[in-house]
């Protein structure tokens, strides 16, 4: 699609790579289907297309106001982009752009200070789990959608008792507000690295891998919180660590695009690109560790709910070669509503999602909920009596049992 | 002096006028200007819980469909959820002589959705439920925003799907594809949207609900449904629509077979069909189109080939085991270099998706494409696809062609870049020479796409104006006031009498010696 940059916007280095971007779309609507706001709500400005036309407007030098509100009700869950055969890259042009759309239009006081408070909590352990005590004594006093997304305990979890002395080691990094809110799935993954011969080794005072930041537009806060991070885990991998296990999918998302946003900074892009390459899906690490013998019992059959930042299939992949039934799903929008902190900004479309994306879990009549991604699970757990966790839980769980579990060590302890 | 060709007034229409003559050609009675806030006012008062959009920077979005090379703001648009309100929508707006524009998903490729600045654009994107499914009678009752391929997905579990698949049949809606009696890669076999719907309750222009047709094969009376699928909005709004389900073939795999030139795949459907052979569908791709395919589906195409045709033959086992065999010695002998054959339904699915995919996966190589849509008869496919390479040579745009090859439907895909002075024209005016063209070599000028504002002229060429103001007759019968959709589809008399005056010398169209189809 053709776009005539404002004259104001000529000069605006963002303009021009939206524009870049913009001229990949060829309007057909391909992408529709795939979006779940569009499913929700129906509305073409709710779709990956007319978002790209309501940016184009802006970069043309109209309105502003209705496209931030319909940007800032896209989830950036980028199901749209698989969707374009054109190959436009939708979530890139929204990022790019946003800066431009907040100058046009700039967000009212209250929003602003919502996203301050959020990013000012969130990605800090410490005062998240401050704030989470806190409120909990404030929850009768709270409104019901807060208090709803409120954990009803902190799980205390069970100590490590781990083997030493393994040759191989990896760095497992708890995302912020999992390593507070369900700190089970990392040390399930650490008890998993312990049976496989591996060194777990928890990255020390873990914050906020970016994206929180990343995605509110904040870019310099969040590159902060980047090259904090590097410095952080570099002495590990350079100690032999082999790779960088990060349990919440879209964290590890997140630190894979470390190099396209340091890309330009030469005190940290080299570092930037080997920890990109180092990290490790935990689905990809059971599956070369070829852990991926029958373990699981013929139980009922769990309901997965796959990320929109996990590779598609991988998890899926590994409950098959260990003959974990996944019960069947009617089909629902890619996205739960969850979408780092969506959940409290749009709190309306994404419980309409959470209830669609929720009936279709529940639908094959499963034991349990299995996601990926913290953020995801959190915000289902809200919407369903089943119990939502990380399936690295429930593999270790099985372990634990002793089902089909021992495995085989590459390096016998 | 010799006359001047149907080429020649192509050349000459002004893209710009274009447009505004569509926003000034009268509605009925309808008033041209815009109408004041007060109407907003009062649908809203009206028709409660219908989310009306009416802000500039909220219409933009909705001024062009898949068409984006003409674009108009709407006045507003409307979003309802149920048919009581749309009802309501089109008695006031019927009261007040206010033109009503339907719109689907907005995939259409001749403006049918285009919208009018002095018109309320009706979007029936929140119809999207499944209503019934009824695996005895195999028919499914469902809303008209469904995408096509949310029909077949809920069929499938009880071994049916719905047969007429266009290539935009993940986001195109079954109100749409009713309005434009859309085909699709396997209509050969199949048949279009009009042998699959066994009827469709719509709402009147004056805003009465009707149902056309019935589930039983034949009903009494006219055959009105016939009349209104591929109506294009004009007749009718489709809230409702039962279509046919087909029980899924036991078995369907689909031939890949690469040619050095496009001549020998074009002379190579000519062989096939000639056996009469009846594949279940017969696709053609050039180099262009499989190269941009295969850029999104990695379906790994032959990337060097000149032309790869696509054939599938579906049914028992034995039979698709025969017919294989039988296509792939006719493709070879017509000098395919290579051939595969899909062994799972996972890879027959991917082939047939860089197909589906072509025309906005050219996108890649183009900012923008103009799709044609001729449709001329099989056995001077090779002349045609010959000459449009000469043609994209001669204006310096390329041109892909990827179409439905069995039935000789072309879709010339002209590549430009609008943000280029002039190339948008170039780009119509070369439309319009590979329109000429096809009406030399003895076909049609829409083939599936429809008529929208895009091929109103010409309409003027393949009609004449009693066969026209029969046309209008049948639009008045069912909206006097001519407040649906007014303006498309259907030229006006002094809009072809204006193109005849600069156009037909001693009252002769252009190639009045040929037979039209
Ligand atoms: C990449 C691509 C490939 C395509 N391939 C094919 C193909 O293979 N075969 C084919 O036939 N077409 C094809 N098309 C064209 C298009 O998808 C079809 O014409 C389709 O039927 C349009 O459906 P829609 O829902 O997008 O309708 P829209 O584009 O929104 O509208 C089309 C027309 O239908 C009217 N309309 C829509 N809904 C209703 C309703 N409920 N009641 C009354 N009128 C209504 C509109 O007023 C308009 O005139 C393709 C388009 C694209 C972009
Ligand atoms: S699928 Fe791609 S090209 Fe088509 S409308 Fe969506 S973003 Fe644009
Ligand atoms: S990122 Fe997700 S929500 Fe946003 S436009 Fe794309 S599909 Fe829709």
């Amino acid at each position: 699609m053709e776009v005539r940059l404002s004259k104001s916007m000529q000069d605006e280095m963002a303009a021009r790579e939206g524009e870049r971007l913009i001229r990949a779309c060829v309007h057909c609507g391909f992408c529709l289907p795939a979006c779940p706001t569009y499913r929700v709500v129906g509305d073409e400005l709710d779709s990956p297309r007319g978002r790209i036309y309501l940016i184009k407007e802006v970069l043309e030098g109209r309105g502003g106001s209705v496209a931030r509100q319909h940007l800032d009700r896209c989830l950036l869950c980028r199901a749209c982009e698989p969707a374009c055969p054109s190959g436009v890259q939708y979530g890139r042009l929204a990022t790019v752009t946003r800066p431009l759309v907040t100058a046009q239009s700039p967000r009212p006081p209250m929003d602003r200070l919502l996203r301050w408070m959020i990013g000012a909590v969130i990605p800090h352990p410490v005062r998240l789990s401050r704030a989470i005590s806190l409120a909990r004594l404030l929850r009768p006093f709270l409104p019901a959608r807060l208090a709803e997304k409120l954990p009803s305990g902190l799980s205390v979890p069970p100590p490590l008792a781990l083997r030493q002395n393994h040759p191989r080691r990896m760095l497992i990094v708890p995302g912020c507000a999992q390593s507070v809110l369900s700190p089970a799935t990392h040390l399930s993954l650490a008890r998993i690295c312990d049976r496989l011969g591996i060194e777990p080794i928890l990255s020390p005072g873990s914050g906020c891998c970016g994206a929180l930041f990343h995605h509110f537009g904040s870019e310099e806060r969040a590159i902060r919180q980047i090259r904090r991070n590097i410095d952080l885990w570099w002495p590990a991998l350079e100690a032999g660590a082999e790779a960088l296990l990060i349990p919440a999918s879209a964290c590890s998302l997140m630190v894979r695009e470390y190099p396209e946003l340091l890309g330009s900074d030469p005190a940290y892009a080299e570092r930037a690109h080997r920890i990109a390459a180092a990290v490790k899906d935990p689905a990809d690490l059971l599956l070369s560790e070829k852990i991926d013998s029958l373990i699981a019992p013929s139980t009922q059959a769990v309901a997965l709910h796959c990320p929109c930042t996990q590779q598609p299939g991988l998890v899926e992949t590994l409950f098959r070669r260990m003959g974990i039934r996944l019960s069947p799903q009617p089909d629902s929008p890619a996205c739960c509503g969850a979408a780092g902190a969506y959940a409290l900004l749009q709190p309306q479309l994404s419980s309409e999602l959470r209830t669609w994306k929720a009936a279709a879990l529940e639908a094959g009549g499963p034991a349990e909920i299995l996601t990926a991604n913290i953020g995801c699970q959190l915000h289902l757990a809200g919407g369903t009596r089943l119990r939502v966790r990380h399936w690295i839980e429930l593999i270790d769980e099985y372990q634990a049992q002793g089902l089909g579990g021992e495995v085989r060590p590459t390096h016998p302890a | 002096m010799t006359p001047p060709s149907l080429g020649s007034f192509l050349r000459l229409r002004a893209t710009r006028q274009e447009q505004t003559d569509v926003q000034h050609e009268p509605a009925g009675t309808a008033s041209p200007a815009c109408p004041p806030q007060d109407i907003l006012r009062r649908l809203r008062r009206e028709v409660p819980g219908c989310p009306f959009l009416s802000q500039p920077e909220e219409l933009r979005p909705y001024e062009c469909d898949g068409l984006t090379a003409y674009r108009e703001t709407p006045w507003a648009v409307a979003i309802p959820e149920s048919v009581a309100q749309v009802q309501e929508i089109l008695r006031i707006c019927h009261a007040l002589h206010l033109p009503v524009i339907p719109r689907g998903a907005g995939t259409g490729l001749s403006g049918g959705a285009l919208p009018r600045r002095d018109g309320l654009l009706l979007s029936m994107a929140r119809f999207r439920k499944i209503l019934a499914l009824d695996p005895l009678n195999r028919t499914a009752r469902v809303e008209p925003g469904v995408t096509t391929r949310a029909i077949s997905e809920a069929a499938a579990p009880h071994g049916l799907f719905y047969a007429p698949d266009p290539s935009s049949e993940v986001a195109c809606t079954i109100g749409g594809n009713i309005a434009e009696n859309a085909g699709g890669l396997h209509c050969l076999k199949y048949g279009l949207t009009i042998h699959n719907v066994l009827s469709t309750k719509i709402v009147s222009p004056d805003g009465e609900l009707l149902t056309l047709g019935a589930e039983a094969l034949d009903s009494a009376g006219f055959d009105l449904l016939a009349l209104f699928v591929g109506s294009e909005g004009l007749l009718g709004v489709a809230v409702e629509a039962t279509v046919r389900l087909l029980p899924r073939p036991p078995l369907a795999r689909l031939i890949v077979a690469a040619f050095a030139s496009v001549d020998s795949a074009a002379a190579a459907v000519g062989k096939l069909i000639g056996r009469g052979f009846v594949p279940a569908g017969l696709e053609m791709m050039d180099n262009l189109a499989i190269r941009a395919a295969e850029k999104f589906v990695h379906a790994g195409y032959p990337v060097d080939a000149a032309a790869l045709l696509l054939c599938e033959c579906d049914g028992p086992p034995e039979e698709v085991d025969e017919q294989i065999a039988l296509a792939e010695g006719e493709l070879r002998e017509a000098g395919a270099y290579f051939l595969r054959v899909s062994c799972s339904e996972q890879e027959r699915l991917l082939l047939w998706k860089g197909r589906k995919s072509a025309f906005p996966a050219a996108g890649r190589m183009a900012p923008d494409y103009y799709c044609m849509d001729g449709t001329i008869p099989r056995r001077a496919m090779p002349e045609a696809l010959r000459r449009i390479g000469r043609l994209s040579k001669e204006y310096g745009l390329p041109v892909a062609n990827v179409f439905h090859a069995g039935d000789g439907n072309l879709h010339p895909l002209i590549l430009y870049d609008a943000s280029r002075p002039e190339e948008l024209k170039r780009a119509e005016h070369l439309g319009g020479r590979i329109s000429e063209l096809c009406v030399e070599l003895g076909g049609v000028i829409t083939g599936e796409h429809g008529v929208g504002v895009e091929k109103l002229d010409q309409m003027c060429i393949q009609f004449r104006a009693p066969e026209l103001a029969q046309f209008h007759r049948i639009k008045a019968a069912f909206d006097p006031d001519g407040i649906l959709n007014p303006g498309k589809a259907v030229p006006l008399l002094h809009r072809c009498a204006e193109l005849g005056a600069m156009h037909v010398h001693g009252g002769k169209l252009p190639f009045p010696e040929l037979e039209r189809f």
